[in-house]
């Protein structure tokens, strides 16, 4: 494989795209189509577009952590979405809890979101991963 | 106490995400790896205690009552398979800092053997028939990587086969699945239980537990599904055929045991039949298949898979004391089975290879390993007053009360063909004079020490169920028991109310 020169100039911002969207995606995920693992997939698409214009190796500097390890702190995170129910004796674990804090806007949060978002790390760890790999295979 | 249900699950999954995170430190890992085994089986303990006295602990996942969320469930039986577990976890974590402990580090071994564990300590804990299915595929696809940790050829092509025909096992649960709910219209395995006995089609449902058989079945190795187990368990690193021997089959089983014991106990006189055959089939063509075996893991493999026989006979039975063998043989063999691979794995770092052609005169070169070998394998073939001896007792003696003479004859014999397999290991391993001067086993104080540690633990633990067996066999009756009471299971799950629906057909189809 040899990107076109277009390609490669591109790539940040055909990585930032994606990444947008799926946070979008992620976040609207709760009452609508969406979640953490189609936003995760999302953003591993980009992630998959920047390991083939600039290398496998560009695509997991950008990641910071190796996928592999954004998967086990998406495990963590979801993990640890349910500690907040073992604090009370009635609400077995992964029981979740919901805020709708007032600023100006109404804010709704809860523990589900942070579920959400470990699902998310765990997907775009685990593709990532994959389109690595297969990307280091193609080239 | 809501926590501590959930703990056993929660465990290796963080154990997995941490080692995970920690790819680069293999030390770490290992130490992580170490502390997460031992926490499991102190949770297990704590469990096993609140459970021994018939208790079931249950506990709503988010809060979503039953049978709408996802439930775990954990009864004696279940604790005690726990228990077992987190032992097992242990001992192989252990022995795993043995020789090739850095190359397997590096290669991935904790996250994917925490992950193992995790899949099957969620199939011991749910209450839930998918969520059954889904911690199956957690362990076909940890079990994959490990299997092909080495990236030989030769694993490799055990590897495929093994995925290929556990993916067909697992179809085929998931098409019970779905057809068990067009049926029922629930998966929770409390519910089921209380509605199997009324669903109108029970031809349908039958079917349905025809196709549970066959996956759970293929899982558990049984005949004539058990072709993928020999294909790929000699592959292995040790460790990982020692943990796999000691666990993934026995998934099956407690799989068949639990669904057969509480959603078709109703229909037993079709699926009694139908076990009991499978049993002796599953038996006879184990201990055959390891009689012509020369390689020690090859042995051993076909062992499992006769092994299993003895444990379902448990389930074609369905009597207390029948269930309570099969609890006791699992308890038993676990161990056994375990020990023989770890000890395979010593064998070999003493005497260089696993084909029995190759090796001998190891009783002079390691008299330790001989009479640390002796004590599960004369335990595996049931020699008196070995942990193995009670159990096929107790089995054949249940056979025996429930009148399935030809079963527990059966049972005899395999018993008999297994000493001889055990006898052939110890005449060429051990007996006979070495047919070339084993190369000096290049290890570490440290890696002995990890190699022997657990075999002599596991040993000593055979020699207690053996000597000391009556509170063993005291709780495998209770657990027995536990699982012939449906009643109380559906009314811990779902509550009294619910149980006064069903009050009138469980009366007459649901009681044994």
């Amino acid at each position: 494989m040899n990107p076109s020169l277009i390609l490669r100039t591109s790539a940040p911002l055909l990585l930032w795209m994606p990444l947008v969207v799926s946070l979008y995606v992620l976040v609207r995920g709760h009452n609508d189509p969406g979640g953490g693992f189609i936003g995760g997939l999302i953003a591993a698409g980009g992630v998959l577009f920047y390991a083939i214009a600039r290398g496998p190796a560009a695509a997991r500097a950008v990641l910071r952590l190796s996928p592999v390890a954004l998967c086990g702190l998406g495990v963590l995170v979801a993990t640890a979405s349910g500690i907040p129910a073992l604090l009370t004796p009635e609400t077995p674990y992964l029981t979740h809890f919901w805020w709708f804090p007032t600023l100006g806007v109404t804010l709704p949060l809860g523990t589900a979101l942070v579920f959400d978002l470990g699902v998310y790390l765990t997907v775009l760890g685990m593709a990532s991963a994959l389109f690595c790999a297969l990307v280091e295979e193609a080239q | 106490m809501h926590s501590l249900i959930a703990a056993p699950i929660l465990v290796p999954l963080v154990a997995a995400a941490v080692t995970a995170m920690l790819w680069r430190q293999p030390g770490l890992q290992r130490v992580i790896g170490l502390a997460a085994a031992a926490l499991l089986l102190v949770v297990a303990v704590a469990l096993l205690v609140e459970t021994a006295s018939g208790r079931i602990l249950v506990a709503q996942m988010g809060n979503w009552a039953a049978p709408f969320g996802i439930t775990l469930a954990i009864d004696l039986f279940s604790a005690i398979m726990l228990v077992i577990t987190g032992l097992m976890a242990l001992a192989v974590a252990i022995y795993a800092c043995g020789p090739g402990a850095a190359e397997r580090d590096r290669a991935g071994f904790q996250p994917l053997f925490h992950s193992l564990i995790l899949g099957v300590c969620g199939s011991f804990c749910t209450g839930d028939l998918f969520n059954l299915y889904v911690w199956f595929e957690v362990m076909l696809i940890a079990s994959f990587g490990l299997l092909v940790l080495d990236r030989t050829d030769e694993q490799l092509d055990g590897g495929v086969r093994y995925v290929v025909l556990n993916l067909i096992g697992t179809t085929v649960f998931l098409l019970a699945v779905g057809l068990l709910y067009g049926l029922t219209g629930t998966l929770s395995l409390a519910d089921l239980a209380r509605v199997a006995p009324t669903v109108e089609n029970q031809a349908a449902l039958g079917a349905v537990g025809m196709l549970l058989l066959v996956a759970f079945g293929a899982k558990a190795a049984v005949f004539p599904l058990f072709n993928w187990l020999p294909a790929a368990y000699h592959t292995a690193s040790m460790p990982v055929a020692a943990i796999f021997a000691a666990l993934l089959t026995k998934v099956g089983v407690y799989a068949i045991i639990r669904v057969f014991t509480l959603i078709f106990a109703h229909d037993m006189a079709v699926f009694g039949p139908i076990l009991a055959v499978v049993a002796a089939a599953t038996m006879i063509t184990g201990v055959f298949g390891a009689a012509m075996h020369y390689d020690i893991r090859k042995i051993l493999s076909f062992h499992i898979i006769s092994q299993i026989g003895y444990m379902l006979i448990g389930v074609a039975l369905m009597t207390p004391l029948a269930l309570a063998g099969s609890v006791l043989y699992i308890v038993h063999h676990i161990i056994v089975k375990a020990n023989l691979f770890l000890i395979a794995g010593a064998m070999r770092a003493e005497a260089g290879s696993f084909a029995l052609k190759r090796i001998g005169g190891l009783w002079v070169a390691a008299p330790a390993l001989g009479l640390l070998f002796l004590v599960p394998a004369l335990s595996l073939a049931g020699i008196p007053p070995l942990s193995g001896f009670w159990g096929k007792l107790v089995v054949i003696r249940a056979g025996l009360e429930a009148e399935a003479y030809l079963l527990a004859g059966i049972a005899l014999a395999v018993g008999l063909l297994t000493l001889y397999s055990m006898i052939k290991i110890w005449n060429e391993a051990f007996w006979k004079a070495a047919p070339a001067p084993a190369p000096a086993a290049p290890w570490t104080r440290r890696e002995q020490v990890a190699t022997y540690a657990p075999i002599v633990v596991l040993a000593g633990l055979t020699l207690t169920i053996g000597v000391w067996t009556e509170p063993f066999a005291a709780l495998s009756l209770t657990a027995a028991h536990g699982l012939l009471d449906r009643t109380a299971y559906i009314e811990a799950v779902l509550g009294a109310a619910s149980l006064q629906l069903a009050a009138p057909l469980l009366s007459d189809g649901g009681t044994l």
